[in-house]
């Protein structure tokens, strides 16, 4: 079977995300997408929208810092107990990204709007907080269904989220190009909606069928959802991936000593990032 | 035998827990975790046992979550969470709290914390929410939060089921109380004094009459939290269970 959906690395697949795109990215337990970080920061990637399902972390630090992201929607931005996220900071002090802070619920919300493809979405909550006041683009509404005669009933609405790309990083694809996501669901609904479906890398990729058993298929994320693929061993890297790798703390604490200074984070880009360029050169 | 800080909290958050049967706990919070795994524990060994279901983000064990990070927010709406936890770099005496950032205009904060989360969700719907912040001075008890993440309760019409049930911290226990929109201290932790919560905090707030001692746990409760509570919590934290409980580690 053709496997075209197959790219030959994580630097084919960034190239197939344009400037500007909006993106879906998953928090840092999920899978995340990291050598396809490095690869968008390699490429010189600008300008991007990056939706955070529903926060992020050092993946977002990093491609801000590297000067990738115009837009960030998010609901925070954290590395837990492994440090501060000092280029985001930077980035928000200097105006330099459009910064739309959001609440986890609200993120998912839309994006199931977008999976609908519907135009918004209510959501109950949010009344009354400073985040609406800074988001123009949400809506209060009276509910029109509340019974005849019951005091006013308002209620936000939300509108949908279509991101152009889902970004993460999973364990295996079958041979056919489904992807095992186990009870990770809220990447399959950020990779349904969005228009251009999922782009993935995966530790690897496995000669079997996973839509022939019933226990893997629940778990799993259909080919039609997925754009491109690409093999990417430790693909999410220093963050871990499930129970299969844990978290790089070391590599943490060397980000958060470089990361403080511009300066820094240039010379971390140099070492862990710019090495597959300097290698070729 | 001497409890220490996060013992006593501990202990108290799973008193304030007691009587919950589903209880959530947010991102980066150890104590919280641990109280409600305590909880968990005293209601296993009732008779008949009673079962309490926890759901710890960040926990593989401590989660029995299906369908995503979602569903921790549908399970709000639809009633199924009874407890959870919020906190904030400040809170004021209206018990509204900002985890955005603080100084100067936003988004452009003198401060930036990580961001809202969950909170301006959660706190409408949860009908308990236990604010849980240790730290406990007038840089984070404020008469005014920079920056709304979530209001506290408010006559303003939205539906709001749920919202503060109190604010617990490193010197005390205070109550709200939503018709007065106000806090009520209630306890003060052993070694502290109602004088020096007055001193380190920033908002008007009343005071119980026969104001207490926040009560600490007995040996075999001390026990529990230093050898099974310790050790599940660990699973989702690590390096505070290396800290605090190295012999459960």
């Amino acid at each position: 079977m053709s496997q075209d959906w197959l790219l030959a690395s994580a630097d084919a697949l960034a190239a197939q995300l344009p400037d500007g795109a909006k993106i879906a990215v998953p928090h840092d337990t999920l899978g995340v997408a990291m050598e396809t970080t490095r690869a968008l920061i390699r490429r010189g990637a600008k300008n991007l929208h990056v939706v955070c399902v529903p926060i992020g972390g050092l993946q977002v630090d990093l491609l801000i810092g590297a000067g990738c992201v115009g837009t960030l929607e998010t609901s925070a931005i954290t590395f837990g107990e492994y440090g501060t996220p000092y280029r985001f900071h930077d980035a928000l002090k200097q105006g330099a990204i459009r910064m739309l802070d959001a609440t986890c619920p609200a993120i998912h919300a839309a994006l199931e709007a977008g999976h609908k493809d519907i135009p918004f979405i209510p959501l109950r909550g949010l009344l009354g907080s400073d985040l609406v006041v800074h988001r123009p683009d949400w809506k209060t509404i009276d509910n029109p269904f509340a019974q005849e005669g019951a005091a006013h009933d308002p209620i936000l609405l939300l509108p949908a989220i279509r991101p152009d790309f889902a970004v993460f990083h999973a364990p295996y694809a079958d041979r056919d190009g489904n992807v095992f996501i186990g009870r990770r669901r809220d990447l399959a609904t950020m990779a349904q909606a969005s228009t251009k479906g999922a782009l993935v890398t995966v530790e690897e990729v496995r000669e079997v069928d996973l839509l022939a058993s019933e226990e893997t298929a629940a778990g799993t994320l259909p080919a039609i959802y997925v754009g491109h693929a690409a093999i990417a061993q430790r693909g999410a890297w220093p963050c871990g991936l499930w129970d299969l790798y844990a978290t790089d703390e070391a590599h943490f604490r060397r980000y958060g000593e470089l990361a403080r200074t511009s300066d820094g984070f240039a010379r971390y880009l140099d070492e862990f990032v710019h090495v597959r360029r300097q290698a070729a050169e | 035998m001497s409890v220490s800080r996060q013992e006593l909290l501990i202990f108290t958050i799973a008193r304030l827990l007691k009587d919950c049967r589903s209880v959530a706990v947010g991102a980066s919070s150890p104590i919280p975790g641990a109280g409600a795994v305590l909880a968990r524990h005293w209601a296993a060994e009732k008779t008949p046992s009673r079962r309490l279901f926890l759901t710890i983000l960040g926990s593989g064990r401590l989660n029995a979550m299906t369908s995503g990070g979602v569903e921790l927010f549908d399970m709000a709406a639809q009633g199924r969470i009874d407890a959870f936890f919020l906190g904030g770099g400040q809170i004021d005496g209206q018990a509204n709290i900002n985890l955005v950032g603080a100084g100067d205009t936003y988004p452009q904060t003198a401060v930036r914390w990580p961001g809202s989360f969950g909170s301006a969700y959660l706190y409408y719907l949860v009908p308990k929410v236990i604010l849980f912040r240790e730290e406990h001075s007038r840089r984070v008890m404020v008469p005014k939060v920079d920056f709304i993440s979530a209001p506290g309760p408010r006559d303003d019409g939205v539906y709001r089921p749920g919202g503060p049930i109190g604010l617990l911290t490193e010197l005390c226990w205070f109550s709200f109380d939503k018709a007065r929109r106000r806090f009520r201290l209630e306890t003060v932790h052993p070694g502290h004094s109602l004088e020096e919560v007055h001193d380190h905090t920033g908002f008007a707030f009343d005071v119980a009459p026969g104001i207490g001692t926040t009560p600490a746990p007995d040996a075999p409760t001390l026990a529990a939290i230093r050898g099974p509570i310790a050790r599940q919590i660990g699973e989702a934290y690590p390096r505070f269970v290396q800290q605090l409980f190295p012999d459960a580690a």
